[in-house]
Parts: structure tokens; sequence; C-alpha cells
């Protein structure tokens, strides 16, 4: 059942959104996730819209996978919803029951708090979807290079992240041989209260954490076996190079979100209390 | 023949400490350890578990430095700081848990992570990466992610990853002591055709009588000294000695030494099954 889990999932497929480089499309999400908080009118929700199906097609990524990802933030979504369904008073009141009041500003802010949020979901799961974790952390170091320059570690910070990805399947599989061991002795995971349950998991933790050090130990020992020294004088197997269709990725994204602010703002639109 | 490894007076000590932490001692791991390997040869270094191998195959590789004595490896000192890169360039290491050496998450990727630290330019990386998989005999495998590899599998992938730096000398530190029968076989048979084909100086150490055969030499360390020091054939005639050592001496060596024993005309070492028939026919 630990094996489920699937952290940085990466959707294979062969789209152009696949092949872009990874450092366009960690600056374009960022660029998009601010420019979904930067307009009012239902206008910029319509280009918005536009744009993220474009995208979704263009990523070859079936709606469903994109759906499924949605599952684990429902949650969160359903209570920025109700928040803002009874908390904002703005408006005529158009439902009222005991101490409940929803108005129109409420029901107003609500809806399109949540589909900014879809959005902001959706737009970034699609990175992630379209990029190997080593294409992330490759890209990441790259564009956090001049950070380095006021000695953030840059290199080793993302040298962390790939080795913690390569390390995840390794110790979910320890994980899991741990439990059956410790059931095997007779430990009891599943039955009890929350805090029991917690309690539980102490001797599953603590042999976990003491081989993932000893693993830490080996690596390191291994990594300047292999002349391991940090990020100077490095070369990379896969060195990042901007291509024409990079370049047309960054037009394009800098237009939308040029576009959908000022539609966004300049363009009113009202339907109903929208 | 160029010397490629030479240690003078070797001695390694460690801090004892007590449960606060407190330096209570030391505690010697390496006592005056005096060998000398020639380039190109196939050394073997027993020992049972303790004995200090393990420290010794660290000092080749500059991880650990010597308290006392000196190593040099190719003519380098490994206390000269400077030299610590060509150091560890020129003596490759592979340990012994497969799974904690591998740091890509591709096979390819680990692969060209040592010529990466080198600063090899980046064809020539792809270049290496693709003859050290080819050597190994794992190329169809490039694009594979290492968990998926059987434990054999990876202990080939982190040889190749270390023939990719191009090393003068490879150590092996128990590199099959966590496989089964099959994956002993296979990485074993990995290094035997590197050492032919590549010409590289190996040093395996292992506690596996068996693996040290075909050896040009033979080392037998205990407690930290090296207690025996010859051929194959030399070290396996004393199979009393080797099991005061508590070394597992092969069944045919012991088979043998015990007809010879009740005085049988058998030569002594014996190291293989075929030979014992052969010389047990001439007798007939």
């Amino acid at each position: 059942m630990i094996r489920d889990i699937t952290i940085g999932q990466y959707y294979p497929a062969k789209s152009i959104l696949h092949r872009l480089d990874p450092r366009v499309k960690l600056t374009a999400t960022v660029l998009y996730l601010i420019s979904l908080f930067l307009f009012k009118n239902l206008s910029g929700y319509l280009v918005a819209t536009v744009f993220l199906i474009v995208i979704i097609r263009l990523s070859k990524v079936p709606f469903k996978f994109i759906m499924r990802g949605m599952r684990p933030v429902i949650m969160l979504l359903m209570i920025t919803l109700l928040f803002n369904l009874f908390l904002i008073k703005e408006g005529e009141v158009i439902f009222s029951a005991w101490i409940f009041k929803i108005t129109e500003g409420g029901l107003r802010n609500a809806v399109l708090m949540a589909v900014r949020l879809i959005y902001l979901i959706t737009g970034s799961s699609l990175m992630t979807f379209t990029t190997t974790p080593n294409e992330l952390t490759d890209g990441l170091e790259s564009l956090l290079k001049p950070l380095g320059r006021i000695h953030v570690p840059v290199h080793e910070i993302a040298m962390m992240m790939s080795i913690a990805l390569r390390f995840i399947p390794i110790l979910l599989e320890e994980t899991d041989k741990i439990m059956k061991a410790q059931i095997a002795r007779g430990a009891d995971l599943e039955s009890g209260n929350i805090l029991q349950k917690a309690k539980s998991m102490i001797p599953i933790l603590v042999p976990l954490f003491v081989s993932a050090f000893r693993r830490a130990n080996d690596l390191a020992m291994a990594m300047e076996a292999r002349c391991y020294r940090g990020g100077e004088g490095r070369t990379k197997m896969n060195p990042l190079r901007y291509t024409g269709r990079d370049k047309a990725a960054y037009a394009i994204v800098i237009l939308y979100v040029a576009g959908v602010v000022a539609v966004g703002r300049y363009v009113p639109l009202h339907i109903w209390i929208f | 023949m160029e010397r490629m490894v030479q240690t003078e007076d070797l001695v390694f000590e460690y801090a004892k400490r007590d449960e606060e932490g407190n330096v209570i001692g030391t505690q010697r791991a390496i006592d005056q350890v005096s060998l000398e390997v020639a380039e190109g040869q196939f050394i073997a270094i027993l020992g049972h578990n303790g004995s200090g191998k393990s420290t010794l195959a660290k000092h080749i590789n500059a991880i650990l430095v010597p308290s006392e004595g000196t190593v040099w490896v190719g003519g380098r000192n490994t206390r000269d700081a400077d030299e610590l890169w060509n150091v560890r360039q020129s003596a490759g290491m592979v340990f012994q848990n497969p799974d904690n050496q591998i740091i890509g998450t591709v096979v390819e990727e680990d692969v060209g992570f040592g010529p990466e630290n080198l600063g090899v330019p980046t064809d020539e990386i792809w270049k290496r990466v693709e003859e050290s998989l080819k050597a190994v005999g794992m190329f169809s495998y490039r694009h594979h992610s290492p968990n998926k590899l059987s434990g054999g599998q990876k202990q080939r992938v982190a040889i190749a990853g270390v023939i990719a730096m191009r090393p003068k000398c490879i150590v092996l530190d128990e590199p099959t002591a966590m496989l089964d029968p099959n994956g002993r076989k296979e990485v074993l048979r990995t290094v035997e055709e590197l050492r032919r084909q590549e010409k590289v100086t190996v040093i395996l150490i292992t506690h596996y009588m068996e693996e040290v055969i075909d050896a040009d030499r033979v080392f037998v360390m205990d407690h930290g000294h090296v207690v025996m020091d010859g051929t194959p054939r030399e070290i396996f005639s004393q199979v009393d000695t080797l099991k005061e050592y508590r070394l597992d001496v092969p069944q045919v060596t012991i088979l043998a030494d015990e007809l010879r024993k009740r005085g049988l005309d058998i030569p002594a070492g014996i190291l293989r099954k075929e030979e014992l028939v052969e010389v047990l026919c001439r007798l007939g």
C-alpha cells in the first residue's frame, strides 16, 4: 500500500511541452501563477480558461490524469469555498437561514477564488507532469544560479533534491520491510485511535532513521571516492541549451500574461452577479 | 614494472570513545603494513571481519589518510592535499552495498557522475559512458532506473561508473558480499574481463577464498597486520594457518590437504576441483 505514493509525478509522453527547456517551464509557471491574481473581471477568466485548455491539449496529458492530481486538495478547496461563501458580506442577501447568510459578493468571491485555485493547481501540476525530476532540478539549479553570489549553495540544494528523489523508492521499500519485520514480531500497527497509531509508528521510524543515516554516510563516501567536490569545475552530461522553440515559448507566455492582465482589468464583462 | 600502489609502515588509528563521546584510547585498525602492488596485477586481500582490510582499501583511495607511514598511489603521496583528486581519479573504488553508491536516477546518468566531477567535456562524457557500459555489459540497460536492477547488475553499473573515470587501478571493497551466487559470478566475471581488456590493476578485497584463485598475489590480513603474502598456491597450501585466521578454505583444498596428511601423494595448494580429480586419477 505504501508504494502507491508517487512523488514528483511525471507523465511520459512526446509533446512539445515535454521537450521544452525546464527553465522555460519553471519561469512560465511562476508568471502564470502570478498573472492569475492580477485581474478581477470575468473576461480575464475567460482568457485564462482558453489558455489553460490549449496548454492541456498541447501537453497530451489526459484530462482524467490531471483531475486525479486534484483529489488531495479537494478539502482545501472546500474550506476556502465555505469561508468565502459565509464570511464575505457584500451586496444583496440571496440566501438566509438561521445565522447563515449568503450575499452576492460572498458567492462571487467564493466561486472565483475556487476557480483561481483550480487553475493554479492545474497549471503547476502540468509542469511536473511534463518535466522529469532531473530536468526540474537542473532547471532550478540554473535559474537560481544568481543566488550563488550571495552564498546560497544552489548546486548543493539541487544535488540534494535529486539524491532525495533517487532514495524515495529505496526508503519506501525499506519502510515496507521494517513494517513487516515488526508485524512478524507482534507489533500492532492497525488498531487503536490516532494517538495509539502514531505511537506504534515509533518502532518503524527509529530503525528507518538509523538506516537512512547509514545510507547517507555510505553515499557521501562513494561520492567523494568518485571525485565529487561540489559544483565548481563540474561539467554537465546534459547541459541546458535554449533552442528557437524555447524562445518562442517565452514570447508566448509573456504575451499571454500581458494579454490576460489587460483584458481582465480593462474589458468589463458582467453575467448575472459575476 | 611500474609500482601502482605502495604502502610503507602504514598505521591507522582511530579514537575509541565512551558513551559521552570522550576519548578513552586508540585502536589500531592497521599496524605497520608495507606492501607493493605492480601495475596491471590482480591483487587479492583476504581477511575476516575486523581484520583491517576495508580500512586499508580506503587508504588507497585517500578516503582515509594514514596516522603514521605513507601510501603512494601512482607515485603520489595520498597525504598531499594538492594531489587528492588525482589519487582518487587514478584509484577508483567500488563499495559493498550496491544501493548506497549509485547516485544517478538513470543508469547512464550515474556512470556519467564521475566524469562530470572531473570536468570532462560533455561529448567526451557520453563517449566514456557508452564505452564503460559496454565494457561491463550493461549498455542495453542505460535508460533504466537503478532501482529496477538486480544486485549484480547494480554492482556492474557501479564498476562502469568507476571505469568511466579512466582509473589505472580499481579497488573493490567486498563487492560481492551482499549478492546472491549468480550476482557474485556476474561481478567477478566482469572484473576478470576488465583486467584482461583494459589492463587495469585490480585490488579485490574479500573474505570469500574462491574469489582469489586467479589472483597474481594474495595478502592475508589479521588484526591490522599482513600475516601471509604470496601466490594463491603458496597461500592455499597452508590450510592450518588459514584456519587459524578464521578464513573459509575451499572444500577441495581441505579435502586435498586431509588426503595428503593421510599419506597420499598429493601436492600442496590444490585450488580447483579439476586439479584434484586429475591428481587423484594419476595416483590410481
